[in-house]
């Protein structure tokens, strides 16, 4: 299957690619690890006429420490991340939920930066870039901005990228030592892509919930912090009793009420999850030490 | 626009490869329809199949979902470059566990093995199961296909173990 034709341009730098997206934002695509994009122009679901591959700008690529954060290039693939020394000490989370997207071939080609931009509300980075407290590095004609995850996902398929804007790299504030995480998914049978995908980091002192966020994607319109859980979890005991309070919150901070299915799906998901949580702290003996 | 041909430079199978194309001829097409190499498949041409899955640069990709272009100064290993003086593992062990039925899904199943064989540390047969995701089997051969790659890797310890013993003997 061929996609309709285009013109092709391999920047060499991020100055170069948003030159370029500058000439014709409206009729030209950054392509990126191409699994979401090809796939779209080969149904002629998207025909951009210019297509600007970043895929050999060296600055967007690869995972490195600044200060107290996690740096991830834009162009740094699903593979690259489950991999990361860094991630895996500092914020195993995004490990977790890129480890479960798609199949091999898939992590090792698509990006989490075209995951970000392409906001699928059923992608699964985004409910650990959410929960993750991310900084998004973005490069635009008028020059960089940084800009919250919190207020990046608009609509399903839409971010505040203004046109001619790049997405450069995700900035990850390293969790605090002994938090606990999780990613919890249920893939869709035939297509893999998560009908609810729960993202948590806890920590917990004594069997005493401190602090701990929770994001969410799949289920809603678009991907989501659960605050109203979050607080909720603050300074209770992780136990059967909390974890089968807390299981309902999780659809306060989405709009499911016109969808049983969904908010039941999305209560038990986060049960689960929690009591992943719980069970490892029972193997310990239940003092939450660890 | 359509008239845009663009140079491309590829190792293909130890073989180096240049030639103009259309940036949007996809490897798959690159590899089938311009250089003949018809060994790697076209399943569903919607990335969900992996029949078409070669190696880029030493990672398993699906050859429908990358542009040519993309891949331009990569090395490819396709099911045609497997065999180098002798059978590879996988080629041995699909032979030998019946790893293929209808044969459709086979260059990918091999290169997908071929792939794991190299880069997933110990491969118990859960690891292969769950790396099988990228391969649909509409035989559904699966079953013979865990065999198979289990088989390959006993087969490369088997080779490496004999070369080093051939070296530490003075032989070979
Ligand atoms: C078979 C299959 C299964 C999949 N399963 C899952 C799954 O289970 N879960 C999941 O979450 N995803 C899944 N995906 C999608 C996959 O994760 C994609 O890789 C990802 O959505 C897009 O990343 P990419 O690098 O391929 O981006 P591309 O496809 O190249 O780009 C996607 C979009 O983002 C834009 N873009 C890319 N990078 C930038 C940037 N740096 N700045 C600005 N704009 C940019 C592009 O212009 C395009 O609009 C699957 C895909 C396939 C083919
Ligand atoms: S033909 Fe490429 S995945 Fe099916
Ligand atoms: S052997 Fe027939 S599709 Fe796999």
């Amino acid at each position: 299957m061929y996609t309709a034709p285009f013109e092709y341009r391999r920047a060499d730098t991020v100055e170069q690619a948003i030159g370029w997206l500058a000439n014709d934002p409206e009729n030209s695509k950054v392509l990126a690890g191409g699994h979401s994009l090809l796939p779209l122009m080969k149904l002629v679901l998207a025909q951009p006429q210019v297509l600007i591959d970043i895929g050999r700008i060296t600055a967007l690529k690869g995972i490195r420490i600044e200060g107290d954060d996690v740096q991830i290039g834009a162009f740094t693939t699903y593979r690259e991340i489950v991999e990361s020394p860094e991630v895996n000490e500092f914020c195993p989370l995004l490990a977790q939920a890129a480890q479960t997207v798609g199949d091999v071939q898939v992590r090792n080609r698509g990006t989490i930066g075209g995951s970000l931009c392409h906001a699928d509300p059923q992608a699964d980075m985004p409910a650990a870039v959410l929960a993750l407290d991310a900084e998004l590095l973005i490069e635009g004609p008028s020059g960089q901005r940084t800009q919250s995850i919190d207020g990046f996902f608009l609509a399903p398929f839409i971010t505040s990228l203004a046109p001619g804007e790049i997405l450069t790299a995700v900035k990850i504030p390293k969790l605090p030592a002994g938090a606990h995480t999780t990613y919890l998914k249920r893939p869709h049978p035939a297509s893999g892509y998560p009908l609810v995908g729960v993202g948590i980091w806890l920590t917990v002192h004594d069997q005493v919930i401190d602090n701990g966020h929770i994001g969410i994607t799949g289920i809603a319109d678009l991907p989501f912090r659960a605050r109203h859980l979050e607080d909720f979890l603050k300074g209770r005991l992780l136990d059967a009793a909390t974890i089968a309070q807390a299981g309902p919150l999780a659809a306060d901070d989405a709009n499911l009420d016109d969808d049983p299915y969904k908010k039941n799906l999305l209560q038990v998901y986060v049960t689960r999850a929690l009591s992943q949580f719980g069970e490892s702290f029972a193997a310990k003996g239940l003092n939450g030490k660890s | 626009m359509a008239s845009q041909r663009i140079p491309v430079t590829l190792t293909i199978n130890g073989q180096k490869i240049v030639r103009d194309i259309e940036p949007r001829t996809l490897l798959v097409h690159f590899l089938r329809d311009e250089l003949n190499l018809t060994g790697t498949h076209v399943g569903c041409d919607t990335s969900q199949c992996g029949a078409c899955t070669i190696l880029l640069d030493n990672q398993a990709v699906k050859s429908c979902t990358v542009l040519a272009i993309q891949a331009d100064g990569s090395e490819i290993v396709t099911v045609e470059g497997l065999e180098q003086e002798q059978l590879h593992p996988i080629q041995e062990a699909f032979r030998e566990k019946h790893g293929l039925q209808c044969g459709f899904c086979t260059p990918g199943a091999m290169m997908l093995g071929a792939y794991l064989l190299n880069h997933n540390g110990p491969l118990t047969e859960e690891t292969i199961r769950e790396q099988l995701d990228g391969l649909l089997c509409r035989c559904t051969g699966y079953e013979n296909i865990v065999r198979s790659i289990q088989r390959a890797n006993e087969i490369m310890n088997e080779r490496q173990n004999a070369q080093q013993a051939a070296r530490a003997t003075g032989v070979g």
